[in-house]
Order: C-alpha cells, then sequence, then structure tokens
C-alpha cells in the first residue's frame, strides 16, 4: 500500500506531552509530542466510541480518551484496558524542516 | 412481579431504546462548556497525593472505628461506632467505586484499580458490569432507555426512594446478580452493555464474592454472633443512607431526554464532611462535561465554569427543598421536571434540541 507524506503542522505548534488535531480529506488524526520530544500519530476517533482524542490527556506514552477515560499507547496504538478494547491504527511521521509530517496510507 | 406500564420504558432493551437510537439522542454530542486547552491539561492533571491522603483517612477510619465497634461490642456504646463505620463502608465505597472507576483519582493505575476492586466489593458492584454500565452512563446521562443508572425513574417510586436510604432494594437486586452471575448468567441487558470478552471477568467476580460472603455468614453462625456481618455485608445496609441522600441529588427531578449535563444535573454545595464522603462529585455538572477532571480540582473547574452553569444549590437541604417537591409533581405529571436557569452569562440552551422537554416545564 503506497503512503503519501502530508504536512501536519510546524514542530513546535504542539507543546511536549500533548496532541493535536489533525483533519485530512474527510479523515482525522491524532498527532503527538511525547515528554521525549518525539511525534507520532494515530487515528483521531476513539475506538469505543468515536470521540476525538485531541480533547484528551497525554501522560508519557498512554493517551486518555476525553469521554470515558479510555487509554491507549499512542506510540504503539495498543488498548490498555475497558472500555477500549480495539487498538489505534498507527501512522508513521517525521520531522522535517522544522515540519511534522505523517504518512497517510 | 407485576409492573405497571408507564409513557416512559426504560428497558434498555425497549421501545425509548430502540427510539433514542433512531432520534439520535443515544451517543449523541454533548454541550461543553469553552475552556483553553492550556487550562484543560491543568485541571486534568492526575496526582497521587490528595487520594493517597483520602483513602489512608478512608481506611484507616474504618480501622479505627471497627476496631471500637468490636471492644464495645454487647454495650450501646458500640453503636456510634458502627454508624460511622457503616458509612465509611456502604456509602464512602459508592464515590471510590465511582472516581477510581474513572481512572482519574490516582495518577498510579494500579492505585485506581486496587481501591476499585476494594470499593466496589463494599458497594456490591460487580466492577465489570458497573464499569461498562457507568460509561453508558456517561454516553446517553438520563437519555430513557439507554441510560442503566438511572436512580429516580418517572413517575418516582417513593417507596423504592425510602427503602435504598437503608440499602434494601439495591442490596436485593445486588445479590440476584451476583447470585446470577455466580451461576454463570449474563443478563439480556448486561449483554448490551459488556462486551463478550468482558463476561467471564464479570463471572469470576461474582463467584469470588459469593465466597466471602459464604464465608462470612459461616463464621457469624460458627461464633453463634451477627460481628462478622456487621463489618462485611451489613453495612452495605445501615451505612447506605449517606450515598442515597447525595446520590439522589444528581439528576433527581431534572430534564431527561437531553443532551446537555446543564438541564439533567446538579451541583449541590456541601459540607466538607459529606464532600469527603462523596468525593465531590457534587460537583456534578462539573463531572459530566469533564469526566477526565480529577475530583480533587472539580472545585476549580466549578470557579471556573460557573458563569456558564445553573446556580449551584446552595445545601443538601436546598437541593432537597427542589428535588422532592418535583418527585410529588412527577406523580401526577410524569412529564414534569426542574428547567435549570441559565445566568446571564451563560450561553443559552439548544432550543431546536431541547424544545420538546422545555416545554414541558
Amino acid at each position: 500500500m503506497s503512503s503519501n507524506w502530508v504536512e501536519v503542522c510546524a514542530a513546535d505548534d504542539i507543546d511536549e506531552e500533548d496532541v493535536i488535531r489533525f483533519d485530512h480529506q474527510g479523515r482525522t488524526f491524532a498527532v503527538y509530542r511525547s515528554p521525549d520530544d518525539e511525534y507520532f500519530a494515530t487515528d483521531g476517533l476513539c475506538t469505543h466510541e468515536q470521540i476525538h482524542l485531541a480533547d484528551g490527556l497525554v501522560m508519557d506514552d498512554i493517551i486518555e480518551c476525553p469521554k470515558h477515560n479510555g487509554r491507549f499507547n499512542y506510540k504503539t496504538g495498543q488498548a490498555k484496558g475497558a472500555p477500549v478494547c480495539v487498538n489505534l491504527r498507527t501512522y508513521p511521521v517525521k520531522v522535517e524542516a522544522g515540519s511534522v509530517f505523517i504518512a497517510i496510507s | 412481579m407485576t409492573t405497571v406500564p408507564t409513557k416512559r420504558d426504560y428497558s434498555l432493551l425497549g421501545r425509548d431504546a430502540e427510539m433514542a437510537v433512531a432520534s439520535g439522542l443515544a451517543a449523541a454530542e454533548w454541550y461543553h462548556t469553552e475552556i483553553p486547552r492550556k487550562q484543560m491539561k491543568e485541571l486534568m492533571k492526575r496526582e497521587d497525593g490528595p487520594a493517597v491522603r483520602d483513602t489512608v483517612i478512608w481506611l484507616g477510619s474504618m480501622v479505627l472505628f471497627g476496631g471500637l465497634g468490636i471492644y464495645f461490642w454487647d454495650t450501646w456504646f458500640a453503636v456510634p461506632f458502627f454508624l460511622a463505620y457503616g458509612v465509611l463502608y456502604g456509602s464512602a465505597s459508592d464515590s471510590r467505586w465511582h472516581e477510581c472507576g474513572h481512572g482519574t483519582a490516582f495518577k498510579t493505575m494500579w492505585m485506581n484499580d486496587a481501591v476499585y476492586q476494594i470499593a466496589c466489593f463494599m458497594i456490591m458492584r460487580n466492577p465489570v458490569t458497573w464499569r461498562w454500565s457507568h460509561t453508558r452512563h456517561h454516553t446517553d446521562t438520563v437519555i430513557v432507555g439507554r441510560d442503566p443508572e438511572i436512580a429516580v425513574m418517572r413517575p418516582p417510586d417513593l417507596l423504592r426512594l425510602v427503602l435504598n436510604f437503608f440499602g434494601v432494594i439495591d442490596v436485593w437486586y445486588a445479590v440476584i446478580d451476583m447470585v446470577r452471575n455466580g451461576f454463570g448468567v449474563i443478563s439480556a441487558a448486561e449483554k448490551t452493555f459488556i462486551p463478550e470478552m468482558e463476561r467471564r471477568k464479570a463471572i469470576l467476580v461474582a463467584r469470588t464474592w459469593l465466597a466471602i460472603y459464604v464465608a462470612t455468614i459461616g463464621l457469624s453462625i460458627y461464633l453463634g454472633s451477627i460481628l462478622p456481618l456487621m463489618l462485611i455485608g451489613l453495612p452495605r445496609l445501615y451505612g447506605a443512607w449517606h450515598h442515597v441522600l447525595t446520590g439522589l441529588l444528581q439528576h433527581g427531578g431534572l430534564a431527561d431526554n437531553v443532551t446537555d449535563h446543564r438541564l439533567n444535573s446538579r451541583t449541590v454545595h456541601m459540607n466538607p464532611v459529606s464532600r469527603f464522603i462523596y468525593w465531590n462529585m457534587n460537583y456534578h455538572v462539573e463531572h459530566h462535561m469533564f469526566p477526565m477532571v480529577p475530583y480533587h480540582a472539580l472545585p476549580k473547574l466549578h470557579e471556573m465554569i460557573k458563569h456558564d452553569l445553573p446556580a449551584a444549590n446552595r445545601s443538601i437541604l436546598n437541593g432537597y427543598r427542589e428535588m422532592i417537591p418535583a418527585f410529588v409533581r412527577q406523580l401526577r405529571n410524569e412529564d414534569y421536571f426542574l428547567k435549570r436557569e441559565l445566568p446571564p452569562t451563560a450561553k443559552p440552551y439548544r432550543e431546536e434540541f431541547h424544545s420538546e422537554p422545555v416545554a414541558a416545564e
């Protein structure tokens, strides 16, 4: 499957240990900046009830959904327990020339 | 048991459940007060300190009061100690179950999980079943046919309310559910909100609890004393009154089938002792709007958004003076509800979504 690198934002637009929402061609993504200053991307909606994860809380490598507190590891997409049971899809991320890009297949 | 048909069908498999899905009331988008992301992150921030302190006080007090109750057993001096022990067991467990179920009380997840399991046992709520039912309660708060945790259905059953101050109805159904789950049966209603992969856990917990209760009853018989049951099990009855007293205020007498927590939830200012037992769930509009905010940050959240909320009730008594007459009126007209007035600084209710219930005032 081919991937397109899509520019999301300037690297500084995302605070450390935080997340932003990125909408592209009818799809929504969550793009994260970890406490270690690394960037990650997942699908933007919680797999439990389709809530935007970008309104949630980033704690270390965990994103917590704002509606029911379901937790995922945003680096791997792994669901960490009830009420989320289905993993998040993750996307490759790169930072070039001060901008964040994600690879959307 | 015979049931009297009402206009509202609260069954999770019934007519109103289907209507809520068809009309878009189920899993709808709810109103939120705007809070800048930076401030929201501060509010959501987790820490262990407040909950560790409160848990040490909570469980430490139980050991102290329970110990003094045992020491003074067979004398009247034991009564006040068991009354205090009972409230900590049968009421404080309600808020601990709730807050730790959200995973917000402690920063450290195992602490949330440990206190959640202990509190679930005390309040007699299966930790698996109730985690999922509460998830639904937050998705579809007071949506008839969708919310499994509507405490006061319309028209209100006042006898049931009174009996529940002593845990009678809740414990009756909790025991039935525990025995049924213990025999490996998950009900059709439970299946609507518990995923298949979680059901075995619910059954395992029910069997474990049954074993504990059987052992406690056996010990009481062996000793020829009710004392073991006064410490395990019965406090869910004689200590339940405080969690019912505060819990009824959460949504009682307010609107149903709306998508704005300002219309269906109530914030009540309370005394510090009740707030400790209740873990600040008196800030209930705030909790429902922003369930990720830990209990210890709710007063700060309230100050931040109160311009957008109906005025909080001044006290528990003030709340009951408003709620009880509404219950009485709902006996004659179950469509009656209290419409919360917003201050001039608030964003108005979305009348296009709420025109029908608002008209029922």
